[in-house]
């Protein structure tokens, strides 16, 4: 694997070739932030928290750090007006699922956002899919699934799945940024029961 | 039927159709495009059929065509050679039409176009305004050939584009030429099609797929379908030729599962041309091995979107995924592929059978050939138009669909479907060129639905977004949390319950949404919105401000005074 240098926020870092922008700036201890994440999985490119700002061949573009390769010679900004300004209003948007998530509070307190920006919302998942992608790509079980699309969009547990597989596992449940997983889960197995109980 | 093997064998063929043919000048078109369709059409070429019976006229056929353009007048049907053109046709009018027209000559005056300003009547299909005004190439052909028949389609030459090429070109050639004739993907971004095709053939691979997408799910846009429903085999056509010049193997129609009578026709032409040797292995002993398949998606509009389309087909969700190498390198199953529009490969016989010079010398400087759009919405003529690029919005909307409804003022014509915008009175004048509309912040999408003073922006831009909101993957949250906000804040101005610092906060969401977003319909979302609110911000400042609907559409809280 060929190294390769780029610049990130001002500073020269040293990357490999594939590495994505995050790992690049997490080598470097530079923070971006994410909600959707994870190191075992595949990128999602989801909740756009990692937006930054990208300038390659004399052009500037937004990109998700999660997902963009790195490539030589290219600047990369983590913070900027724009930048911020975005992570604000996702922010919001996802506030009004969960005003009370810890990860998101603390980022919205960072970022300014006002958790009564916009309305309301009865579900308290930001759809992260952190659950349903570490259940099909590390555990293999494909017990958790998305159902529907568009803002109709949810997360569900299979009942006779989850029945047989989930009471020894959890691994999801620290991964939810708003305990969303675990809620569902537990609705799953007080209508159909658990089979290792 | 034998396969042919050779080119000389399908020309031999050809002589054999046009010899047989040679007789039978006249004939009567009858509509059979999903417009007329829905005005029982079937019935109508059947009653033709039994009354040519009984008037004992032989010599005239009855030919049950693809989409002919005029939808508002259907269902249409045309009298050949003379082109005498009847509207709204029933099937009490059929006796009539054989009689007079048919075995005397004779023009049945009630049924002719008339002209709502001058009170005429036009005998003839290319003396009515809505044909004058058109320059139709692509889908000129649609009044001669019945989409069923494979004869039909060779009777007018076709298969001729082929045929040169696998003589006369190597692929490199083909290239070449469609580069020349500058073509761009007509799915409204406008990427050079040479340059996809040139990628394509350059990438190393055992498999190469080609994809031909007729996916087509803006609201108002019916364009792609009628195309292919009235001339599928142009469509292989071209797509053999694509498979020739990047030398792909296997090829796919993508097409949504509501459109039935599409996939009847195409998957009828695939056979007929598997039948004849058109398809296969060893294409006229050419040496050309290509097989067309359909593909019919479950009907989710992101699948339009190339990512989320390809995941669809390999039988995953159809969500788009971010990648970072074009579908040329690795595309469908991780082989390079090429994925055009409908209309692109509609154009591509003709560029290789008229040329990339005579291609080049129709439209503007950087838009050539020709468009086609469905016009729709409250116009006086409404259907299937194809015009030159560069010609004027207000020619379309005035001369070829005469102007709006019942005397009503013209507000905007709609273009680009739901991640479209509005192009109001004043820039009317704006041509039919990719890189016009995107100066304007639109695209030129297939669709154009004109809408006038009792039609109410709001509502509209409201309507677009809840379809949005259904039909997005609902993965990213610029689009998903977005449109949700946006509907409710839609909602509430609709209801007069909306305040200033509402538009403020669709401003922001907007913004967001198209930095953000993760595919073209995310970052696409909020277009009409932000067309709507550069054109008509006073509509919505009405219904905020004076709790007033403009259109008369929302229904507005009484006002205590």
């Amino acid at each position: 694997m060929s190294e390769i240098t780029l610049k990130i926020d001002g500073k020269e870092v040293k990357a490999n070739e594939g590495m994505t922008i995050f790992d690049a700036a997490e080598s470097a201890g530079i923070n971006i932030p994410t909600l959707c994440h994870h190191e075992k999985l595949q990128p999602y490119t989801a909740c756009r928290i990692c937006t930054v700002e990208i300038e390659e061949r004399g052009r500037t573009n937004l990109d998700t750090a999660c997902s963009c390769p790195v490539e030589n010679g290219m600047i990369v900004r983590t913070r900027s007006p724009n930048i911020d300004n975005i992570r604000k209003t996702l922010l919001e948007l996802m506030l009004s699922h969960a005003p009370d998530a810890p990860l998101i509070v603390d980022l919205a307190k960072e970022y300014g956002a006002d958790k009564d920006r916009f309305e309301k919302e009865p579900m308290f998942c930001i759809l992260c899919g952190l659950c349903v992608r570490y259940c099909n790509e590390v555990k293999q079980k494909h017990v958790i699934t998305f159902v529907d699309r568009g803002t109709n969009r949810e997360i569900a547990f299979i009942p006779e799945l989850a029945a047989k597989e989930c009471w020894d596992c959890k691994e999801c449940f620290p991964l939810c940024p708003t305990e969303y997983a675990q809620a569902t889960y537990m609705l799953t197995r007080a209508l159909i029961g658990d089979e290792k109980q | 039927m034998p396969k042919i093997a050779s080119i000389s064998e399908l020309e031999k063929l050809r002589a054999g159709i046009l010899a047989k043919r040679s007789q039978e000048t006249k004939y009567i078109a009858v509509c059979g495009g999903t417009g007329c369709h829905s005005r029982d059409n079937e019935k109508l070429a059947k009653i033709f059929a039994e009354s040519l019976k009984k008037n004992g006229i032989k010599d005239t056929q009855i030919k049950k065509t693809g989409c002919l353009g005029f939808c508002e007048q259907g269902p249409v049907a045309i009298i050949y050679p003379e082109g005498i053109f009847y509207c709204r046709v029933t099937a009490e009018d059929v006796p009539e039409i054989v009689t007079e027209t048919i075995a005397n000559n004779k023009v049945v005056e009630r049924l002719l176009y008339k002209n709502d300003e001058t009170g005429e009547r036009i005998v003839h299909e290319n003396e009515i305004p809505f044909y004058e005004g058109q320059l139709r190439s692509t889908i000129a052909d649609n009044n001669r050939i019945d989409p069923q028949s494979i004869e039909d389609y060779l009777a007018i030459g076709g298969y001729g584009a082929l045929c040169r090429v696998l003589q006369q070109n190597t692929p490199d050639q083909v290239i070449a030429e469609v580069k020349k004739a500058s073509i761009r993907g007509r799915s409204g971004n406008g990427f050079a099609a040479g340059r996809k095709w040139e990628a394509c053939q350059k990438a190393e691979a055992d498999t190469k797929y080609i994809i031909c997408n007729c996916h087509e799910g803006d609201p108002g846009a019916f364009v792609d379908r009628r195309m292919i429903e009235a001339n599928p085999h142009n469509i292989l056509e071209g797509m053999l030729i694509g498979a020739f010049a990047m030398k792909a193997t296997e090829g796919y129609i993508f097409v949504g599962d509501e459109f039935p009578l599409t996939v009847r026709n195409i998957e009828t032409a695939i056979k007929q041309a598997e039948e004849h040797g058109l398809l296969g292995e060893n294409i006229l002993g050419s040496g050309l091995n290509f097989r067309v398949m359909v593909y019919i998606d479950g009907g989710n509009y992101v699948c339009g979107e190339s990512t989320a389309l390809m995941a669809s087909m390999e039988g995953r969700i159809g969500e788009p995924i971010a990648k970072y190498d074009h579908a040329t390198e690795h595309g469908l199953f991780g082989k390079p592929t090429d994925l055009n529009n409908l209309q692109t490969w509609a154009n591509v016989p003709l560029i290789m059978s008229k040329g990339a010079d005579w291609y080049t010398t129709i439209g503007t400087e950087r838009s050539k050939g020709t468009r086609v759009f469905s016009l729709s919405g409250t116009v006086k003529n409404s259907g299937i138009v194809e015009v030159k690029m560069g010609t004027s919005f207000r020619k379309i909307v005035f001369e070829i669909g005469s102007g709006v409804k019942d005397h009503r003022k013209f507000k905007a014509v709609e273009v680009g479907g739901p991640m479209g915008g509005f192009i109001p009175e004043s820039e009317l004048d704006m041509p039919v060129d990719f890189d016009e509309l995107t100066k304007a912040g639109l695209t030129l999408g297939p669709g154009l639905i004109v809408i006038d003073e009792s039609n109410c922006i709001v509502e509209m831009v409201r309507y677009f977004m809840t379809f949005l909101s259904n039909e997005s993957c609902g993965k990213c949250t610029p689009c998903r949390e977005g449109l949700r906000q946006m509907i409710k804040i839609m909602n509430r101005i609709v209801k007069g319950k909306g305040t200033m610092a509402d538009l403020g906060l669709l401003e922001a969401i907007a913004r967001v949404q198209k930095s953000a977003a993760l595919c073209a319909l995310g970052k696409g979302a909020s277009n009409t919105l932000s067309s709507a609110l550069k054109n008509f911000r006073a509509e919505f400042e009405a219904h905020i401000n004076e709790k007033q609907c403009p259109a008369g559409v929302c229904r507005m809280p009484a006002v205590v005074k």
